[in-house]
């Protein structure tokens, strides 16, 4: 059997099982229900996240029918906000995730691979970034810059994400570098390149999806962490972490401003952390479905 | 940010007494000595050595740290316990969603909604801080005891919520590993009711990947820390790294990252530690 054709028979198999999975539907349901209104804020934004309509009559309204989240003491309706800061704080999370299971598997897939003294330096080094607390070195990273573009912010928060994964991703090619079907492509003549992308890496992919479904939930809490600190997104534009940090100075009086992107973060991690488990299990032939 | 009342001799003479006139590579090396010695600088803010904030805040969070290690610790094995018991029922589902929903949740958002329930609408605990700023210091030495903890209560627990809820997880999962083993199955097969089967067969040996996790919990809990003293103006090392992003009171913060660092090593030295003690195969090695 080609590597093709098992891929695609894996993949057969994965969508029955997540789908015969309820958790994990109700995640994905949950998730269009979020994302997609975030994704296209301006669609479904009720009013501009940025305007100040009336500071006087409209501020620091509690819900009602005209404003479902309420309004923050700027008269700018919180609704609005969210869906516009979910569409920051989602792709904040989805790029830097991309970023960190790019650089985990290369450089794990390259350590595991190679061998020899280079995988001892660069598993050495790896003990050495993981024992740096993720959120204490980027708070003081991101305390150097007075204003720092989204851009350089995700890039960074990317680069300080992938160390576990590569270590998984290392002990997999590992085990399959001993494997029948990596000896006979070498037989066969291909190239180490060739081996390790072709053959390799293909089969590997199963915890580089889970983390990358983790990951995402977890670069959301970490997002909402930075720019509650005011070292992460940051005014005007909102995000959840900065709206609840917009609310959390009133929060006795002016509960509905912290309140609402909290629980759109809650949920959405929760989905994303359900989805995790779900194909960890589907993709883990020898995981007996979760009970 | 710049104040235009200070002249450029005034700054230039601050620079020069700070070092900041010096090449990057030659402070980077100053510090990196000094650090070597001990000596971790001035506090641009508080216009103290770092040392001296340092020592003064890490044992209130050292403090709040215990008590959440301790309680979500206990709380999560006896959770995970509860559940393992009972697989697929309507308690184990339950207790998953629950730890679930904390596992997901932001560290300063609980904190918050914790305030607003538990300091605000119903007013049972204070809002912050470690003791009472006004009678604090009239109190008798039981009085103030009996402060502390009527403030340690809310950011305990906060933390304790957060955690307990990994701990949980985690538990669970390592039961749930341990249970399809040969030693289960003969127990079984002994008659031994499934209660005894999880806590003493199954639990003592599932307790060992929960010793990697009480290495992982340190930097964990110092996250959560970050967070919580910050909701809670708690006068620990977090509050101190928050406050010194806004001053940019860079010697503070630095060294803060670096206690924070050894405290994760430490964390897993002790779990090493604890392996050992715990683990009999590998005294036996030696």
């Amino acid at each position: 059997m080609s590597a093709d054709s098992s891929m695609r028979a894996r993949k057969g198999t994965l969508f029955r099982r997540l789908a015969s999975n309820r958790p994990a539907v109700i995640a994905v349901v949950v998730l269009l229900v979020i994302v997609v209104p975030c994704a296209a804020a301006p669609l479904f934004a009720p009013y501009n996240p940025t305007a100040q309509p009336d500071i006087i009559a409209l501020r620091s309204q509690p819900p009602s029918l005209a404003h479902p989240f309420g309004t923050d003491p700027f008269s700018r309706d919180v609704l609005s906000r969210v869906l516009y800061g979910g569409r920051v704080s989602l792709s904040v999370a989805l790029i830097a995730t991309l970023v960190s299971i790019t650089l985990g598997t290369a450089y794990g897939a390259v350590a595991g691979y190679v061998g020899g003294a280079l995988e001892s330096v660069m598993m050495r080094l790896l003990d050495a970034l993981l024992s740096i607390p993720r959120l204490l070195l980027l708070i003081a990273i991101f305390a150097a810059w007075r204003q720092l573009a989204l851009f350089p912010f995700v890039v960074i928060v990317g680069f300080t994400g992938w160390y576990g994964l590569s270590r998984v991703v290392r002990g997999q090619v590992l085990a399959m570098k001993g494997q029948d079907f990596v000896i006979s492509a070498r037989a066969l003549g291909a190239g180490r390149a060739r081996i390790l992308l072709q053959h390799i890496l293909p089969n590997v992919l199963t915890p580089v999806i889970v983390a990358a479904a983790l990951g995402v939930g977890h670069v959301i809490l970490l997002e909402a962490g930075l720019s509650y600190l005011g070292v992460g997104v940051r005014q005007p534009q909102p995000s959840w972490g900065n709206i609840i940090q917009d609310g959390s100075d009133q929060i006795a009086h002016l509960w509905w401003i912290s309140f609402f992107p909290g629980m759109a973060i809650v949920m959405t991690v929760m989905a994303f952390n359900v989805l995790g488990d779900a194909l960890r299990a589907a993709l883990d032939p020898r995981l007996t479905p979760a009970p | 940010m710049e104040n235009p009342n200070v002249t450029e001799a005034v700054r230039a003479h601050w620079r020069a007494a700070y070092g900041l006139d010096r090449p990057v590579l030659e402070q980077f090396a100053m510090y990196l000595t000094s650090v070597a010695r001990g000596d971790f600088g001035w506090s641009f803010s508080l216009q103290r050595p770092v040392i001296d904030v340092l020592a003064e805040t890490l044992p209130n969070t050292l403090l709040l740290m215990s008590i959440a290690l301790a309680a979500s610790f206990s709380l999560g094995i006896l959770l995970a316990i509860a559940q393992a018991a009972r697989r697929g029922s309507l308690a184990d589902r339950i207790i998953g969603g629950v730890s679930l929903l904390f596992f997901s949740m932001p560290e300063f958002w609980l904190a918050l909604m914790v305030i607003v329930l538990l300091a605000y609408r119903f007013p049972v605990f204070p809002i912050g801080g470690m003791t009472d700023p006004v009678i604090h210091d009239s109190l008798s030495a039981g009085g103030r005891f009996v402060d502390v903890v009527r403030h340690t209560i809310l950011p305990a627990f906060t933390l304790t919520l957060l955690f307990s809820a990994v701990v949980a997880r985690y538990q669970r999962a390592a039961l749930l590993d341990t249970l399809p083993s040969d030693y289960i199955l003969t127990a079984r097969a002994k008659g031994v009711p499934e209660r005894s089967i999880i806590r003493r067969h199954a639990l003592r040996n599932a307790l060992l990947p929960v010793i990697t996790l009480f290495g992982l919990a340190f930097p964990a809990l110092l996250t959560g820390a970050v967070f919580v003293e910050k909701v809670f103006s708690w006068p620990g090392m977090g509050l101190v790294i928050v406050n010194s992003i806004d001053t940019r009171d860079y010697p503070l913060l630095m060294a803060a990252v670096i206690i924070g660092s050894v405290l994760v090593a430490l964390g897993s030295l002790i779990a090493d530690v604890l392996y050992f003690v715990f683990d009999p195969r590998l005294r036996d090695e030696r």
